[in-house]
């Protein structure tokens, strides 16, 4: 049967399927450093969402991949990689876009350096002798083998990047929303830009090492667009981002440790399906509130 | 010591032969204005005129190539605090799914850093007077929806809430008026004019057309050809004027509704639905 072949061990006691998760080390140190993953990529994905830097995001994560088949090569820590490929992708958009959002030069020049990355990382790929082991992970992420290393490593950079967010959040915000007022009221719009695809590339290369390079946008874009989706409010919608990434990727993390098919497509989709839910459950209501507003108009 | 009590109320700008370049390009020279506490000025003449580079020259984000400018006593850039700013803007975008009461509290606390802790009194104190200007502008039936899901005239609303927010002594809006139909211009006017008198603010207000706001002015400033005039409206606003101004014979027809009419100039801004007809 399908569902026992795909489902391995897991039981009718939920209890006791839960505990289970955290009887093996390598499983805690998976959820922890999902956890530390979702709440980076929750906070950041919403300012990104609302900058509409969605494809800077995108690239980012492709210079990823590169940066994790770079460190596989040259024998240095997948980390080491991710996070210096990821911080110097950034700084490069933003010299090349001058940290300027919305114009037609920043989507080229961030596409350019996406086309470059790409091939830079199968490159690599290929230089390392016929073959990569691993190179699925790289792409679509795994939970396996996560050492405490690695999740202190996360945990100091996620620390950084919530930290940036506690100081600048606010002139962020304002410099997101209106630059010019933003810039005329002394927030300076510029640098502010450039931290912050600087974090941008410190979360998608957090983010890469539990979802893969590929499939970043999981936990970075589709909790942060629900959250947009679901309320206006400011302190609401970060805390939603956070809710719904921190909630697919333990339930991702669960289903994938008791079933054969990877984390990545787990936490995809199921962030994927709230996503879609709520835009259903969002249109059934604005076509109902349109009807009460025509029958108040014309009744 | 001995000073002078100001004859009249305090002025708010004052330009004195003031002149901006670009580049190699002089925008204008020679301009001297003065606008004072209380007063409602509109800035016009032709796209290209230099009536935003006037705005940011006042608020200081352009430096003066020549003359001497104060805004509030003040040299440009240091009066900033008090100064409120509409830029030149396109709506928000549809999808922007900020509440705006939450643009306007920007407006008083966006340029601080750290985290808004929850129930300090400096945070009732801000709601407070974010719900006060809200109100001031008619805006509270709207004022907690997502401002890209507003109207032009009310987002607009809103952001001249959020310049106010401050208490700002000048207020500079730059085409605040220019996405709103006809009836939405003169109440956005009325209300400006309201705020002037109750709140003491000097506004200027950079129009495309004056017609609909002239009632409300107390004066205008007027750029072309590299010079401004500026004065009472219908000092301004005349044939003999603008032709100096321009160099080329102009006339200004006022038509039997109030409204005028300038015939004659290279570029006509002043005529309805000429913006779209060669935008």
């Amino acid at each position: 049967m399908v569902e026992a072949a795909a489902f391995q061990g897991l039981g009718w006691n939920v209890w006791a399927d839960v505990r289970e998760l955290f009887a093996y080390p390598f499983m805690v140190n998976a959820l922890a450093a999902g956890t530390i993953v979702a709440l980076t990529a929750g906070v950041t994905g919403w300012f990104m969402v609302l900058r509409r830097q969605t494809f800077a995001g995108h690239t980012l994560s492709v210079v990823a991949f590169p940066g994790a088949a770079a460190a596989s090569l040259a024998g240095a820590p997948l980390a080491a990689g991710y996070f210096g490929f990821c911080a110097a992708g950034a700084l490069v958009l933003a010299a090349a876009t001058g940290a300027r959002r919305g114009s037609g030069a920043e989507s080229a020049a961030t596409g350019a350096l996406q086309a470059l990355a790409l091939a830079a990382g199968f490159l690599f790929v290929n230089l390392y002798d016929g073959v990569l082991t691993g190179l699925d992970s790289l792409l679509f992420g795994t939970f396996l083998g996560i050492t405490t290393g690695q999740v202190e490593t996360l945990l100091g950079v996620a620390l950084l990047t919530i930290a940036f967010f506690g100081v600048a959040g606010r002139p962020l915000l304002f410099a997101s929303l209106d630059a010019d007022v933003a810039r005329a009221s002394g927030v300076p719009v510029t640098p502010l830009g450039v931290c912050f695809l600087l974090v941008l590339g410190l979360s998608v290369a957090e983010t890469s090492q539990i979802t893969g390079a590929l499939l970043v946008f999981a936990l970075l874009v589709t909790p942060a667009a629900t959250a947009h989706e679901l309320t206006s409010r400011t302190g609401v919608g970060i805390a939603l981002s956070v809710g719904i990434a921190l909630a697919v990727t333990w339930l991702g993390l669960a289903l994938a440790y008791y079933s054969i098919y990877p984390v990545g497509f787990y936490v995809t989709s199921l962030a994927f399906a709230v996503y879609v839910g709520v835009r259903i459950v969002r249109m059934l209501g604005g076509r109902r509130r349109g009807a009460l507003h025509l029958a108040l108009e014309t009744g | 010591m001995t000073t002078l009590a100001p004859p009249r109320a305090a002025e708010a700008v004052a330009l004195e032969g003031a002149a901006v370049r670009l580049g190699r390009r002089t925008i204008w020279s020679d301009v001297s204005l003065t606008v004072r506490e209380g007063e409602f000025v509109a800035v016009l003449g032709p796209n290209g005129a230099g009536k935003s580079t006037l705005i940011k020259a006042i608020l200081g984000l352009l430096p003066l190539a020549a003359g001497r400018g104060s805004v509030l006593g003040r040299p440009p850039s240091e009066a900033r605090a008090d100064v409120g700013y509409l830029p030149q803007r396109h709506n928000f975008e549809p999808g922007t799914r900020i509440r705006g009461v939450d643009v306007v509290r920007l407006g008083l606390d966006g340029a601080r850093w750290g985290i808004p802790l929850p129930g300090l009194p400096s945070r009732a104190r801000t709601a407070r007077r974010v719900a006060e200007v809200i109100d001031l502008v008619g805006a509270s039936a709207y004022a907690r929806s997502p401002i890209g899901e507003l109207s032009g005239g009310e987002q607009q609303r809103l952001l001249i809430a959020q310049a106010l927010v401050r208490r700002p002594r000048l207020l500079l809006l730059d085409e605040p008026l220019d996405s709103l139909d006809l009836s939405n211009q003169s109440s956005v006017a009325a209300l400006i004019r309201r705020v002037c008198e109750e709140e003491r603010v000097a506004v200027m207000l950079v129009a495309h057309d004056v017609n609909p706001i002239l009632s409300y002015l107390d004066h205008v400033v007027y750029l072309a050809g590299g010079r401004a005039a500026a004065g009472r409206p219908e000092q301004v606003i005349s044939s003999e004027t603008l032709s100096r101004l321009y160099g080329a014979p102009i006339e200004v027809l006022r038509a039997s509704d109030g409204r005028l009419v300038v015939v004659g100039q290279p570029e006509a801004p002043f005529v309805h639905g000429d913006r779209h007809g060669h935008g």
